[in-house]
């Protein structure tokens, strides 16, 4: 009886252990795959990530997928600064004494139910949207189907953060005689870490997202030539190099995700560094 | 296994104890003690907050280990047998010197099975109706049967914060340990619950050993037979109750008895959170009459 | 409280204060339509799939529509059952081999796992939550595919190529278990260490400390992580895309290819566009994903509470 505790304990124990290590070592497979696989074309071939495509790129692969990249950086950079207004913006409402109680729970459960929506909603909806206008798939619906992506996790992550903000600060700053405005500034600034940190995060889920774009942008194979041109960004690119019968396409797919993995790491790094830098204003706040 | 109302006789020694945290930077939170807890009594430790109170009591069922990066030197000895070096595996040592946290913490379980978890642990029972009528004489114990015989599966956290600290005792006091450890048990709860529970340790002392640590002078006399003074981690005085609050026999003790400031050196154990000073705040509010200014922070 | 008689001041003539007062106003009217946004998005998307799935619905029953299983949309027959039928797979698959790894995995990180060790294994864990799912779709395209089609295919006597509805559920399953796994820590170390200290106290080993105390009182946390794995393997699109072998069938082993409610949409939408009936019927599917996850979302709430209220403490 006695012995049998003390072995399932070390049982579970050694279960524990040995999850995490099994998530570890997937993790550390998924990204050696990519950067070897990856960096040996980068050896061969360092000019493809700046390179227009060719104009049998996705058959040949003629040129280099600059189009995606650039595609990348003009769908999710507006999409983030759109998103990140509104999202900060609803935010604050739900957060502080502009809303009653009753409807901020009102908007937090939509939110939700938003939150959980799976991306290719979004890029059906968008779709939709776009046959009703008689309009045709470009960067610009790229850039709204993103934003709507990224509105609900940003909002999230905003919320939680203004929410872990001290009421004393409110209280303080409506001692001083502040508008609810002024007070909420106040309360943004206290949040700014955690706000910052959201924001890195919508943005990283943003442009890892394949789905939203998938129908609205246009899966273009030729440079952006303008906000109503179609255009592509790099998981939607790799999407497609993937199931390419050309070997060559296919291992460009792995430079992709190279310089996609780079960069969402970057982002990351980012996020923790803004949050560190930015606590310094949040009182009581986490001190990473 | 079929004993009835246990009556223990242990006693529980510190040999040169030392508690070191090993964080950031190095703090000796308890610095050599040695101590003789003796058979049933209640021995209160007291020292103002910040001095180690807690992280000692902790050190004494090995509970501190749960944190990372403490240190331990010396030994505690329950009758004798080494609690470092046992040969039994740490819950069973635990077991058989139980603890009561500070703050009144039910488990997330019903009434009932708050008082028979250990119980279906260890595997202390034979029937059912011998699983019934231990959880209602421990309940009895602590004078909470009545308040609750009729909602038993109700969950523990819906009683108020002075039954839910009845309740841990007599979830403690199920699996029949020897020793109590009991952590400023009151210092969480109004002035009204308080009493009820000390009326409880009052009634317990008379069949168990209890360590309880207390910054309530006041509580120090009126339920210890023993009282240790402990100042940075160092025994200043340890007396039985009328010589320590009558014929102090240092100067220190002298001072802090008569209610004269001593400025709590602060960040002793802070850092470590052994002493929990969040939760100390709470109990500025209900401080006795009497009981000395202890600065803090 | 304070509306009124700042109005009134403001006619003071104090500019200052008059400026900061229109912000104010302004301030309330943006903040006011920022809150309606989140519930005007919600409605605008529910009703422009609705009205776009009525052309399907005026044709077919939705009873008929979830039940047949024949899919052939050159001949206007819309069954959407064999996506359904892999959907549901899909995510039970996956979720059975997620959820015990996470769960696992974070009461390492939350209970075993200490100083440097903790924060490397943290990080690691981020990293891979960060990691956008086309990536893991195409490594597993190197790795998965090729050791189920040539492995472990063979080893259970089934002809499968690898591509199917057991190579997604693995897939799914690492891309998921990163998320459970932060939100279950942290739900796990927001949990007082009174509680770790009284089961302890007793007695109690760690694990039987995990296990009756720990899981129990971060149970609601938990189950909102799991809930959050699930969602996402319901919705999940690219992975499955890419290695579900496309092919609208009711599936006839794990191994099997097949069809999830997302993939539909995405192996049909390009070249059937320009049939209305077709489109209308992948809006349809659109339609069908928001309202699962709706109704989800709305059942969670309501376990939760129940949870919340069974195992507090």
């Amino acid at each position: 009886m006695v012995l049998d505790r003390y072995a399932r304990q070390r049982l579970f124990g050694w279960l524990a252990r040995g999850a995490a290590a099994l998530v570890v070592a997937v993790m550390v497979l998924v990204v050696a795959v990519t950067i070897y696989r990856g960096g040996r074309v980068f050896i061969t071939d360092p000019a493809i990530a700046v390179t227009p495509p060719g104009s049998r790129y996705m058959l040949e692969a003629e040129g280099g997928f600059f189009h995606a990249v650039l595609g990348s950086v003009f769908i999710v950079g507006p999409a983030t600064v759109v998103s990140a207004i509104l999202a900060v913006s609803t935010a604050i409402y739900l957060q502080s004494d502009y809303s009653s109680e009753r409807f901020s729970e009102t908007v937090n459960m939509f939110l939700n139910v938003l939150w959980g929506t799976p991306p290719i909603v979004y890029g059906v909806f968008v779709l939709t949207v776009i046959i009703a206008v008689g309009a045709q798939t470009s960067l610009f619906f790229g850039i709204v189907a993103i934003a709507i992506f990224q509105y609900p996790i940003m909002t999230r992550y905003t919320d939680e953060a203004l929410r872990a903000a001290p009421d004393t600060v409110r209280e303080a700053t409506y001692g001083l005689g502040a508008t609810r405005f002024e007070t909420a500034l106040i309360t943004v600034r206290a949040a700014l870490p955690g706000i910052v940190a959201g924001i890195v995060m919508g943005f990283a889920r943003g442009i890892g997202d394949a789905a939203t774009v998938l129908f609205t942008a246009g899966r273009s194979t030729n440079m952006p030539a303008g906000p109503f041109e179609p255009a592509t960004t790099l998981p939607v690119l790799i999407f497609d190099q993937a199931m390419s019968f050309n070997a060559e396409v296919r291992s460009h797919a792995y430079a992709a995700s190279f310089v996609l993995i780079v960069a969402v790491l970057g982002l990351i790094l980012a996020s923790k560094l803004l949050a560190g830098r930015y606590a310094r204003f949040a009182p009581g706040g986490r001190h990473s | 296994m079929t004993m009835t109302s246990p009556t223990t006789n242990a006693t529980l020694t510190t040999e040169n104890l030392a508690v070191t945290y090993t964080g950031n930077r190095e703090v000796e939170a308890v610095k050599g003690v040695s101590l003789e807890f003796a058979a049933n009594r209640l021995t209160a430790i007291i020292g103002p907050s910040g001095c180690g109170k807690s992280t000692l009591l902790k050190s004494l069922n090995r509970l501190h280990e749960i944190q990372p990066n403490v240190e331990i030197g010396g030994d505690v000895r329950l009758n004798g047998e080494s609690v470092y070096d046992a040969d039994e595996p740490v819950p069973e040592i635990r077991r058989r010197i139980g603890y009561v946290p500070q703050e009144p913490t039910p488990l997330p379980l019903s009434i009932y099975e708050n008082v028979a978890y250990g119980l279906r642990i260890h595997g202390d029972y034979e029937s059912k109706a011998d699983l019934d009528e231990r959880v209602e004489r421990y309940l009895r114990k602590v004078n909470l049967w009545g308040e609750v015989e009729d909602r038993l599966d109700a969950p523990g956290a819906e009683l108020s914060t002075g039954q839910i600290q009845r309740l841990c005792l007599a979830r403690s006091l199920a699996v029949e340990p020897e020793v109590l450890l009991c952590d400023e048990v009151t210092s969480a709860l109004d002035p009204v619950s308080a009493e009820t529970v000390e009326e409880t340790l009052a009634d317990l002392k008379e069949e168990y050993t209890i360590v309880m640590v207390t910054h309530s002078m006041d509580q120090a006399r009126r339920l210890a037979d023993d009282v240790v003074f402990l100042y940075l981690g160092e025994v200043v005085e340890a007396n039985d109750v009328e010589t320590f609050f009558e014929n102090p026999q240092h100067e220190r003790t002298r001072a802090f008895v008569d209610g004269s400031a001593i400025p709590t050196t602060g960040a002793v154990d802070g850092e470590a959170n052994g002493d929990g000073d969040g939760n100390e705040r709470a109990t500025t509010t209900d401080t006795e009459p009497g009981e000395p200014v202890v600065a803090e922070r | 409280m304070t509306g009124s008689t700042e109005t009134e001041s403001a006619a003071d003539g104090s500019s200052r204060l008059g400026r900061r007062l229109l912000a104010e106003r302004l301030s309330g009217y943006w903040f006011g339509g920022a809150g309606y946004f989140a519930v005007a998005l919600f409605a605008l998307i529910v009703l422009t799939l609705l009205y776009q799935s009525l052309p399907l619905l005026a044709e077919y029953s939705v009873v008929q529509a979830l039940t047949s299983s024949n899919w052939d949309p050159a001949h206007n027959e819309f069954g959407f059952l064999p996506a359904i039928v892999g959907t549901v797979y899909v995510t039970l698959l996956s979720m059975a081999m997620g959820t015990p790894i996470a769960i696992l995995a974070a009461i390492y990180i939350a209970e075993y796992a200490e100083g440097r060790t903790k924060t490397i294994v943290s990080s690691f864990i981020d990293v891979l939550a960060a990691i956008p799912s086309v990536i893991f779709g195409l490594v597993a395209l190197l790795v998965v595919v090729p050791f189920v089609g040539d492995y472990l295919a063979p080893a259970v006597g089934s002809d499968a190529t690898g591509l199917g509805i057991f190579t997604v559920s693995l897939v799914m399953a690492i891309v998921v278990t990163p998320f459970m796994i932060s939100l279950a820590v942290e739900s796990l170390e927001a949990l007082p260490d009174e509680l770790r200290e009284s089961s302890l106290g007793v007695g109690a080993t760690k694990w039987e400390t995990i296990r009756s105390v720990l899981l129990r009182a971060a149970g609601p946390g938990i189950f909102s992580a799991v809930l959050l794995g699930f969602g996402r393997v319901f919705g999940a699109t690219i992975v499955p895309a890419m290695l579900i072998g496309g092919q609208t069938q009711l599936p006839e082993s794990p191994l099997a290819t097949g069809q999830t409610l997302p993939t539909l949409i995405v192996n049909d939408f390009g070249e059937l566009m320009s049939l209305p009936l077709t489109q209308s019927a992948l809006i349809f599917v659109g339609l069908l994903l928001v309202v699962v996850v709706w109704l989800f979302n709305f059942g969670a709430m309501v376990v939760r509470r129940r949870l919340r209220r069974r195992w507090q403490y």
